[in-house]
């Protein structure tokens, strides 16, 4: 008796691996399907509402759009339209940090509502996710070392650019420059250090972040400012998630009727892009 | 450049963050850890069954699990199988699940490793004096096995511990992850700072692993001295 109690759990084990096999096989195939098609799982604003919390998506580590400050709390532009976002719908922000090639993933695996995470527009993650109205506008610019500037991108034929994974920066060399070689990095934090310890001839990546950075850091320069079509930065939310895409458009239209991102341009981003910048190369009227 | 990196350490709640940061990364390994080894027995005694079938299956279970790598297993645990499967737990208890899947299928393989490695004239000699299955293994095999395994196992826990510090890609606070918001805030003043946040994470890895390991050794050592006299 004892003997066929094992191996019937054996049996039902096996069976239960073996599933967890064949459906994880499967993953790669179905995603694309259901990620087009389905809209169960995201949340209307309703029931965002009745569940009285909204999950978006930051960064932890982008100062000055989405970071952690020393008192431990998340703070930057991004962070203040997430706050001001949850306290117009009257519900509480819960906030997911996340890195660059995982936003979209976080948001179709439903693991938030919304993503506030300097999420620039593009074509290719139009297809996979609903963008809302813009609120920044930027372009890919590239930092090099003031005593080897690079300010053609002629120049980079054969070197290595630094690029973080996931990012615009990368679309647009891989895409529109490929005789430029790209040593990709999973995170802000990495892809500086690369730069620093000379991995690369250069770093590309947003330009009004380049700014802020190299503000602190006299050795390096912003050689190339502008390169590639000028982009936008927009609230992400499911493909399919009308409900909360329509809220969030209106609510960019009335923030800017008040005014709120030029405060909040003043508040989070000035101290960090200093003179170079105006307010007007950044959000959008 | 006035002031030492290590200030970084001392801003603010820096090191308490980064203490809790450690804190769930020792919650959710040591979580993985005892589901893990619990189930990697189970297994591995299973494995030494004459049964074909089930060995069959529960070495596709380990291959699967050992070929695989962490980072991917996360991704695929934490992102693709919510969106076919409908089971959405948060990124915490999906790293517990996903690690005490892994620990389970690499235990299961130690496991059998040590009971095979059992003199074959102890198995057959508790079969001669009529043990059941049950009674030769609780009694013979694994009271043996045991001493076999505890080097591999510690290992084992070491290595778990230290993979965990993939978790930031499904968005856990690990103490790696507090520890790149650190070094990001700081980046303009403390341009050192790096180094120091990394060694002081380098230093809570080490308080871990390094009494585990030293553990390990000595184990080792007594079943040597204990076999050859």
């Amino acid at each position: 008796m004892k003997k066929f109690g094992v191996k019937k759990f054996a049996l039902f084990f096996g069976i239960t691996a073996s599933l967890a096999l064949v459906l994880s096989g499967c993953g790669s195939n179905k995603s694309n399907h259901s990620t087009a098609s389905s809209t169960n799982g995201s949340s209307t604003v309703q029931q965002i509402k009745k569940r009285g919390t909204i999950r978006i998506a930051v960064f932890g580590d982008l100062p000055p759009y989405g970071w952690v400050n020393k008192q431990g709390q998340r703070v930057g532009y991004d962070l203040t339209l997430a706050r001001r976002i949850a306290k117009d719908l009257k519900v509480k922000p819960k906030f997911v940090q996340v890195n660059a090639n995982n936003r979209v993933d976080a948001l179709n695996a439903n693991k938030v509502d919304l993503v506030l995470a300097n999420f620039t527009v593009t074509p290719e993650r139009k297809q996979v996710v609903a963008f809302a109205s813009p609120y920044m506008k930027v372009s890919v610019g590239v930092v090099s070392p003031k005593a080897k500037p690079v300010t053609k991108v002629t120049q980079l034929q054969g070197k290595n650019l630094i690029v973080t994974k996931g990012t615009t920066a990368e679309n647009y060399f891989t895409a529109k420059q490929s005789k430029v070689n790209l040593l990709k990095f999973d995170s802000k934090t990495q892809q500086f250090n690369a730069l620093k310890n000379n991995r690369g001839a250069a770093l590309a990546d947003d330009n009004s972040y380049l700014y802020a950075w190299v503000k602190d850091q006299p050795k390096y320069t912003v050689g190339i400012k502008s390169i590639g079509p000028k982009q936008y930065i927009a609230p992400a939310v499911k493909k399919g998630n009308k409900s909360l895409l329509n809220w969030t458009n209106q609510e960019v239209k009335s923030l800017n009727g008040e005014g709120f991102f030029e405060k909040d341009y003043n508040s989070q981003l000035k101290p960090y892009f200093g003179k170079e910048v105006k307010p007007q190369d950044i959000i959008i009227k | 450049m006035a002031h030492s990196g290590i200030n970084v350490l001392f801003e603010g709640r820096n090191l308490i963050r980064l203490f809790g940061g450690l804190w769930t990364t020792v919650e959710i390994a040591g979580v993985a850890l005892i589901l893990g080894l619990l189930l990697g027995i189970v297994l591995g005694v299973l494995r030494t069954f004459p049964n074909r079938l089930l060995r069959l299956v529960l070495r596709l279970y380990l291959e699967f699990f050992r070929i695989t790598p962490t980072v991917v297993l996360l991704f695929l645990f934490y992102y693709i199988l919510p969106r076919q499967l409908g089971v959405n737990l948060p990124a915490n208890q999906m790293a517990m699940l996903a690690f005490a899947l892994w620990t389970s299928a690499e235990m299961s393989d130690i496991v059998r490793g040590a009971l095979i490695s059992v003199p074959k004239h102890q198995r057959e000699s508790g079969m001669a004096i009529g043990l059941n299955r049950w009674q030769l293994y609780r009694y013979v095999l694994i009271p043996q096995a045991v001493s076999l395994e505890l080097p591999a196992t510690v290992n084992l826990v070491t290595r778990v511990i230290k993979t965990t510090s993939v978790l930031m890609l499904i968005s856990v606070m690990d103490v790696i992850n507090v520890g790149q918001q650190v070094v990001e805030a700081n980046n303009q003043k403390f341009p050192t700072g790096v180094f120091w946040v990394y060694g002081m994470i380098f230093v809570m890895y080490f308080a871990i692993d390094y009494p585990l390991s030293w553990w390990a050794k000595r184990l080792d050592k007594k079943r040597l001295e204990r076999a050859n006299g």
